[in-house]
This record gives structure tokens, C-alpha cells and sequence, in this order.
């Protein structure tokens, strides 16, 4: 087992980066073309195309803004350049993300047209390349370290073996001064009760259950057509033997160890502000979307169990694939960074599972690509809470 | 130890989770429950894919199947034990 220090970047704001991007930013989807082309022109930076940001209005702009201020501000990106079509909104996620400290410019295409905008873009992408491409990793601690966690195409060894990894880990880390991260609010649906009850006070319980109940009033009541086991379980948590939503979340649940209490409940993408601890987000099931607003949150690395293979990543935050099912890990081996197979099979314990999990973060924050950077996974999913204006 | 089949979370689930592949009809399987390490054997009635359930016992339409020590839904055909257990006669008691 390692000491429990690693090799991060510490930034302006005294957080912690894992990743040391240069990230062009797009406030709207008709800003990726100009996005992907200079990320394409200047070696060292990486696009965020998104599908987003015309016409939203009220919450759902308000999560749209924090969602890319967020991941801007993210300590795994060094620097930032924000391109936008009209010039208010660009300048907008520019003055959120140089809260930080860290450089960040603003370019708006309406007067300018694409080729001009990539030009002087590309200019100022190249400039934060040389300034932040030698920057130097310094020796970090666990409480550097922000961990969040989701699961995704899950099945019945994930309850067994991949999600008590994950929770094992928070149960050892959390006390260090971890900051960690679970969300999935439907996702919870059967175990709402236990979950609950795991909160570090009423209020919070409280809380929990306001957040829980809100999503089934205003999203499944309105919405269902019969329930919702077409979607929940997915048809993949179906193959691996998964039946109802109840027995996905207990396996869910899992993800949070037997001892630790979550401290808060976060809106979606909101930054934690109670210091160290698990916090519960108010987030989607569905991978990316859950990813990207964890990412946005300022959460630097992703711990996701899979059963059945699912082979999501993020583009500026790492995600570490762990599994339980030893059909997986022979059929897609490429996709899985830590084999927790020994534990169906009684050769691992929980906690030797945890501890290989926690290594692998360690390398992974030392800068090791996960499976899914290595293959070139890069989803990056805005959530949408209605149709825009 | 040897390798186990099936695994039960709890003393009281009713239900196992198969852990290997190619479990076929008339296996005999050998079943640790991982919360007290206890054991015992089961006859599979069905082939049975990994990651999908076992009946540990008898069961009649509508009772409740535990997993976990916690009520996972409802059965919404007789089953008996080391039958399949999965959408064709578990049903969740949400949504």
C-alpha cells in the first residue's frame, strides 16, 4: 500500500488538479465548429462540444451557467478559452471561472464570423499552452483529493464486489479528509429509507428526502406511461440479472460504506461548501449527465463500478472502471482499470477490493490515463431540466 | 474455500446471485452466503445466466423476495425453489 500522497497540480485557489488541460469552451452548441477547430489547431488543448445553451431560461440557465463555469473552474483544467456567439453570456462564464485565479479569455463569433474568431482563439490557446504545459506537480494529500462516484450498467456483482470497493475506500478516506461525491436521485428508489438514514443529521436526512420525493412528484408522476422498469432497470442491468429498481439500489447503495454519513445534499453541479465528507447531489442516473455535473462540481477524479461494461469517461476528469463480474473483465478488458472479480469468488476480501481501488487512484491522480482516457472516452452531457424558451 | 456458485448477501434473502458462467439444469451448486461465510448446496431447476437469481425457497404469487436482508418486490407467479427468479416472476412494488 503507498503512503497516500500523490503528484497533483495545486492551483491559484489552493485546489488540486490531476490533469493539467488547456479546455476551449463553448457557451452554445452552434460554438463548437470554432471550439473543435482551434482545439485542433493548438496541440495541448481539448473541446467541450455540448448540445446546449440557446434560449434556456430560469433554473435550467442558472444550471447551464454553474454546470460551465464549473468545469472551467475545475482544478484538472490549468487554463480556459471561452467562445460564445454573442458576447454577454461568453463574458458571463469568463468572470465565473477567473474566480478561481486561473487564465481565462473570452472570444464571441456575432461581427467577428468563425475563420477571425479561431484565429485570435487560437492565438490566446497557444499562449495558455506555453504558460501552463510546464507547470510542475507537487506532493499532495489525500485532502486534496475530491473522489466522486456513480455506477452504471450494473448488475448483480456490482452490489457483491464493485460498489463495496467504492465504498470501502470513502469508509478508509473520508476520515483523511477526502471529499467525496454519490448522487442518482431515482436511482436510490427502494432504498430511499437506508439512504436516509445515512444522512449525519436530521436535517440533512431531511433534505435527502425532499430532493428524493421532488424528482418522483414532479418527473415520474407527470411523465410515466406505466413505470419506468423499461428504463430502470436499463435493458443491460436486465441481461446481467438485475430485476427491479429496488434491488438496483441497494447495489447502488453499496457505493457508500457501512460507516461514513453524507454531510450535505448539492443541487446539481453545485460546489461543496462544508468542508471534507461524502456529499449526496441531486443528479440523473444516466452516466454523463451524472459524470459532467460531479466534474462541474470540482470533483477531479470518478470511481465508476460497472457490471455488464459500461465504457463512459469524461473529458477533463478521469474515470476509473471497476468491476466485479469475471465475464467482463474477460470479454472487455480494455474498458476495466481495476478487477475486483476475486471477490465473487471469494479470493479478495472488501477491503484488499478497496485497497486496490484506492492504488489505482493514486496512480490515476500521479497522472496514469484511466482505460477510458486511453480509448478516448470523452463524454460531456449537459443536464436539461425542460424545453428551452 | 472452494469457489463458490452462488452468493447470498444475507441470512435472510430468499434469493442467490449466480457467480459463474455456464450454471445448467440439474446443477447442484455450492452457495455461500457472504455476510457469515456459512454454506450449503442448491439444485438449479433451469440453465442459469451469471449475475441472475435463484429462488432459495418455495414461492407463491405475491410474496415478497428478499435481497440484501431488504424487500426487493413482489413474485407474480408460483416459483419453487432453484427456479429462475427474474422479470418473468419478480415485479417491483414502485413506480
Amino acid at each position: 500500500m503507498t503512503n497516500g500522497t500523490f503528484f497533483g497540480y495545486r492551483r491559484q485557489n489552493n485546489r488540486v488538479g490531476v490533469r493539467n488541460y488547456v479546455a476551449i469552451l463553448p457557451v452554445d452548441d452552434i460554438s463548437n465548429a470554432a471550439c473543435e477547430a482551434v482545439a485542433n489547431n493548438i496541440q495541448g488543448t481539448i473541446a467541450l462540444p455540448h448540445a446546449y445553451g440557446r434560449l434556456q431560461f430560469g433554473a435550467d440557465l442558472e444550471l447551464h451557467f454553474r454546470t460551465l463555469i464549473g468545469t472551467g473552474a475545475n482544478p484538472n483544467v490549468a487554463a480556459c478559452v471561452v467562445i460564445g456567439i454573442e458576447p454577454g453570456w461568453t463574458q458571463k462564464i469568463v468572470d465565473g471561472i477567473a474566480k478561481t485565479g486561473k487564465p481565462v479569455v473570452g472570444f464571441s463569433i456575432e461581427q467577428h464570423g468563425d475563420i477571425e474568431t479561431i484565429a485570435t482563439a487560437s492565438r490566446q490557446a497557444k499562449e495558455f499552452v506555453h504558460m501552463t504545459s510546464g507547470l510542475q506537480r507537487e506532493e499532495c494529500g489525500i485532502s486534496d483529493l475530491w473522489v466522486a462516484a456513480k455506477c452504471g450498467e450494473s448488475d448483480t456483482t456490482t452490489g457483491l464486489a464493485s460498489c463495496p470497493a467504492v465504498g470501502n475506500m470513502y469508509d478508509k478516506w473520508i476520515p483523511k479528509g477526502l471529499y467525496g461525491c454519490f448522487g442518482e436521485t431515482t436511482e436510490i428508489t427502494g432504498a430511499e429509507h437506508i439512504c436516509a438514514a445515512r444522512a449525519a443529521s436530521p436535517e440533512i436526512a431531511e433534505k435527502f428526502m425532499k430532493t428524493w420525493q421532488a424528482y418522483q412528484d414532479e418527473v415520474v408522476e407527470p411523465f410515466k406511461t406505466s413505470d419506468l422498469s423499461d428504463s430502470q432497470p436499463t435493458k443491460g442491468n436486465i441481461l446481467g440479472g438485475l430485476t427491479t429498481i429496488e434491488e438496483k439500489a441497494l447495489g447502488n447503495l453499496e457505493k457508500i460504506g457501512k460507516e461514513v454519513s453524507y454531510i450535505d445534499v448539492l443541487e446539481p453541479a453545485e460546489a461543496p461548501a462544508s468542508g471534507p465528507g461524502l456529499y449526496f447531489m441531486d443528479t440523473s442516473s444516466a452516466a454523463a449527465e451524472c459524470n459532467t455535473l460531479q466534474a462541474a462540481a470540482g470533483y477531479t477524479v470518478h470511481c465508476f463500478p460497472t457490471g455488464q461494461g459500461n465504457i463512459i469517461g469524461h473529458p477533463i476528469m478521469p474515470v476509473i472502471k471497476i468491476t466485479g463480474n469475471p465475464r467482463t473483465v474477460r470479454t472487455m478488458s480494455e474498458h476495466v482499470d481495476v478487477d475486483v472479480s476475486g471477490v465473487v469468488r471469494r479470493e479478495m476480501t472488501i477491503p484488499e477490493a478497496g485497497d486496490a481501488l484506492m492504488e489505482m487512484i493514486l496512480q490515476t491522480a500521479n497522472g496514469r490515463l484511466t482505460a477510458a482516457e486511453a480509448l478516448g472516452h470523452k463524454e460531456f452531457v449537459m443536464t436539461k431540466l425542460y424545453r428551452s424558451a | 474455500m472452494s469457489i463458490p456458485h452462488l452468493l447470498v448477501h444475507d441470512r435472510r434473502d430468499n434469493v442467490g446471485v449466480v457467480v459463474v458462467e455456464g450454471v445448467a439444469k440439474g446443477d447442484d451448486l455450492f452457495v455461500v452466503v457472504t455476510e457469515d461465510n456459512s454454506d450449503f448446496t442448491i439444485t438449479t431447476k433451469h440453465d442459469i445466466p451469471i449475475g441472475h437469481k435463484v429462488a432459495l425457497t418455495d414461492f407463491s404469487e405475491g410474496d415478497t423476495v428478499i435481497k440484501y436482508g431488504v424487500d426487493i418486490g413482489r413474485i407474480v407467479q408460483d416459483t419453487t425453489k432453484g427456479e429462475h427468479v427474474h422479470t418473468h416472476n419478480l415485479k417491483t412494488k414502485r413506480w
